[in-house]
Order: structure tokens, then C-alpha cells, then sequence
């Protein structure tokens, strides 16, 4: 592997240029969906172990984006989208990046292990392996699939912070898992599909590239009706109830109504409106899953008041 | 050894010392606090000492 990032030996990283390696966007939303599996958990923590439970899992999920950014800078280097991360900008070496990585990656596991209990833990190192090696190192630049493996990964925090505060998994954390198992995938194959260029210059075996665009069409409308189907059981478990169905019945409507326009037209009309469908579906399959997860949270807060709930 | 005055790689590096300073001060206190929900929430706490005790020995129900 050639890599085209050197790092800039006259600018020392400032400490933000560590925080950037952690993904901190990524890490609020494993913050906000693993606080909602521990909170919609039967078994309530103590708000301090409660807290411990969500930073370590946060802390273990940026540990796995320092560990990708390390292993991928030099396509990251390539992408519009990456080229101004900490790396390719040249703001920290790669060194900084596994160093912190490996260390952010033992203390989390260890941590969330002394916290809460070790299969919680045990979950959170799987997830971290799974994320830089499996997905990362291993599948990312060899099947047009990385996307739906990789996705396993960023589902795992709902179903820890359900482990970190019962000690055992549920079809309730199951659920939660597969739910955004099924998101993920049709969320970025659409921006796979209006952001073509960067994964093609990346030379990343997306599915826009090895089974062409039509079909990536076709695939983000299975998968959005396999993720309705999964959205709206959920509604029928401990954890759903009114609020949750009715969340999950409109934003599922509205995500069927979204992949069928992107389904049924072609490529010209795409671009004519520069991908203006495409667009929306991203931007609104980011609500959907805040919303569904929101309503998972209220669902859980309302039922000691005889609200939430079935 | 006298205490050099600051060096300039000091003053580039202040963001980065004075960032994992707070971190780890921060790790201390919340460290701190969750021994102390585990110590306080906890049942009594017993150490086998290779005596036998009452609660140790079982109790016959019939």
C-alpha cells in the first residue's frame, strides 16, 4: 500500500486534531442510541454507572475511527469528503493515530469490563475488532458487500448499552441492532450515489462501481423495505408502544415513498436534478433514525407514568 | 538543575498538555465517583478467610 500523506513536522496537533481522529460525529449517535438501549433496558443503572457505561462505549467507538483513519489515510487522502481529516491534512502522523487508537481501544474495554459487567465489554471489543479489522483492514477495498458488513459494527451500541445495564442480550437489543443494520447500507449507497466520483477516484469497491447504479437502486429499495419491516416489529416488543408505532408508521411511509422515486428513475433524470431524491433520502434517513431511537427513549421515560409502553 | 525558562516547543504544545491535563483529571474524578456508587450500592461484602461462617453453610429445608 502507497501512502500519499506525510505528516507536517513543523505543525505540532493541537489537542482538537486528537479529538477529530475519534469521529465525533460518529460518536454522538453511538452516544444517543447506546444511551437509548440502557435506558429502554428493564434493569436501570445508577445514573453515575449509567454515564461511565455511555463514555466508554463512546470512547471505544472513537478508539475503532482513530484506528480507521490510521489504516485508511491514504485513501482518505483521495476523497473530498476525508482529505481534511487529521491525517491526510497533515495535522498528525499516522503513529498518533494507531498509538491512540490501541490505547483509547484497551482502556474502553477495560473500563466498560470495571463499570458495568465483561460481556458488555466483550461485546464493545468485538465491535471495535470488527470495525477496524474485519471491516476496515479486511472487507472495505475487497467486496462491494463492505458497507453491509461494515455496518455491524456502528449497530453494536444500542444492543451494549442494552448488556451494560441487564448482563444478557434480548430480541428487544437484537431488534435495535438489526435496525440500524438494515439503515445503513441504503443511507450510503444513496450518498455512494451523488457523491460518485469520490469512490470511484478511491478505486473502493462500492456498489455503484461493480454493480453499477441501476442496481444500487434496486438494492436501496430492498433494503429499505426489509429495514420498514424491522422498524415496525420493534414497535410490537418491551420497548415499543403507541408513540413508537406512529413515529415508525409515518417515517416508514416516508422512507418507502423515498427509495421507490430513487428505484424508478434513471440516471439522466438524476443528474438533470442533480440528484435531488437521492439527497433527500440521506438527509432524511438521519432523522429517521434519531426519531425512531427518540421515540424508543420516550417510550421508556413516559411508562413509569403509565404513558409509555403497551 | 535549574527550571528552564518555557521553551518555545512548550508553548506549541500548551493546547495538547493543557487538553490531556483536564482529561485525565477529569478520568480521576469520575474514577472517584463510581467507586463510590459501587461501594455504596453494593451488599455486604464478605472475604473468605478459610473459617467456616453461618453463611457459608447450607441450610437444610426439610
Amino acid at each position: 500500500m502507497a501512502y500519499v500523506t506525510e505528516h507536517n513536522t513543523d505543525y505540532d496537533p493541537v489537542f482538537s486534531d486528537y479529538i477529530a481522529l475519534l469521529k465525533p460525529r460518529v460518536m454522538s449517535l453511538v452516544v444517543f442510541t447506546a444511551f437509548v438501549g440502557l435506558m429502554a433496558a428493564p434493569i436501570s443503572l445508577h445514573p453515575v454507572e449509567a454515564f461511565c457505561a455511555v463514555l466508554f462505549i463512546a470512547l471505544g467507538a472513537g478508539a475503532s475511527g482513530a484506528l480507521n483513519m490510521w489504516w485508511d489515510a491514504d485513501i482518505d487522502a483521495i476523497m473530498v469528503r476525508t482529505k481534511m481529516r487529521p491525517i491526510p491534512s497533515g495535522r498528525t502522523s499516522r503513529d498518533a493515530a494507531l498509538g491512540l487508537g490501541v490505547a483509547l481501544s484497551g482502556l474502553s474495554v477495560l473500563m466498560l469490563g470495571l463499570a458495568s459487567n465483561w460481556h458488555a465489554a466483550g461485546w464493545l471489543a468485538f465491535t471495535i475488532f470488527f470495525y477496524a479489522v474485519v471491516y476496515t483492514i479486511w472487507l472495505k477495498r475487497m467486496t462491494p458487500q463492505n458497507i453491509v458488513i461494515g455496518g455491524a459494527a456502528g449497530a453494536f451500541p444500542p444492543l451494549i448499552g442494552w448488556v451494560a445495564a441487564t448482563g444478557s442480550v434480548s430480541i428487544e437489543s437484537v431488534l435495535m441492532f438489526a435496525l440500524i443494520f438494515m439503515w445503513t447500507p441504503p443511507h450510503f449507497w444513496a450518498l455512494a450515489l451523488f457523491m460518485r466520483s469520490d469512490y470511484d477516484d478511491a478505486k473502493i469497491p462500492m456498489l455503484t462501481v461493480t454493480h453499477g447504479r441501476k442496481s444500487t437502486r434496486r438494492h436501496i429499495m430492498v433494503y429499505a423495505m426489509l429495514q420498514s419491516a424491522l422498524a415496525v416489529t420493534l414497535a410490537f416488543t418491551s420497548v415499543g408502544g403507541m408513540i413508537y408505532l406512529t413515529i415508525a408508521l409515518i417515517c416508514n411511509l416516508i422512507v418507502l415513498r423515498n427509495a421507490s422515486l430513487i428505484w424508478l428513475r434513471n440516471e439522466a433524470d438524476a443528474e438533470a436534478d442533480n440528484f435531488k431524491f437521492e439527497r433527500s433520502f440521506f438527509k432524511f434517513s438521519l432523522l429517521y433514525l434519531f426519531l425512531h431511537f427518540l421515540a424508543i427513549l420516550a417510550e421508556a421515560l413516559l411508562s413509569p407514568y403509565g404513558l409509555g409502553g403497551w | 538543575m535549574a527550571i528552564r525558562v518555557e521553551s518555545e516547543m512548550h508553548r506549541r504544545r500548551r493546547s495538547q498538555n493543557f487538553g490531556v491535563a483536564i482529561c485525565l483529571v477529569l478520568f480521576i474524578f469520575l474514577m472517584m465517583g463510581l467507586s463510590f456508587v459501587k461501594l455504596t450500592n453494593s451488599g455486604p461484602v464478605e472475604g473468605y478467610d478459610h473459617a467456616p461462617r453461618p453463611s457459608m453453610e447450607e441450610i437444610d429445608l426439610k
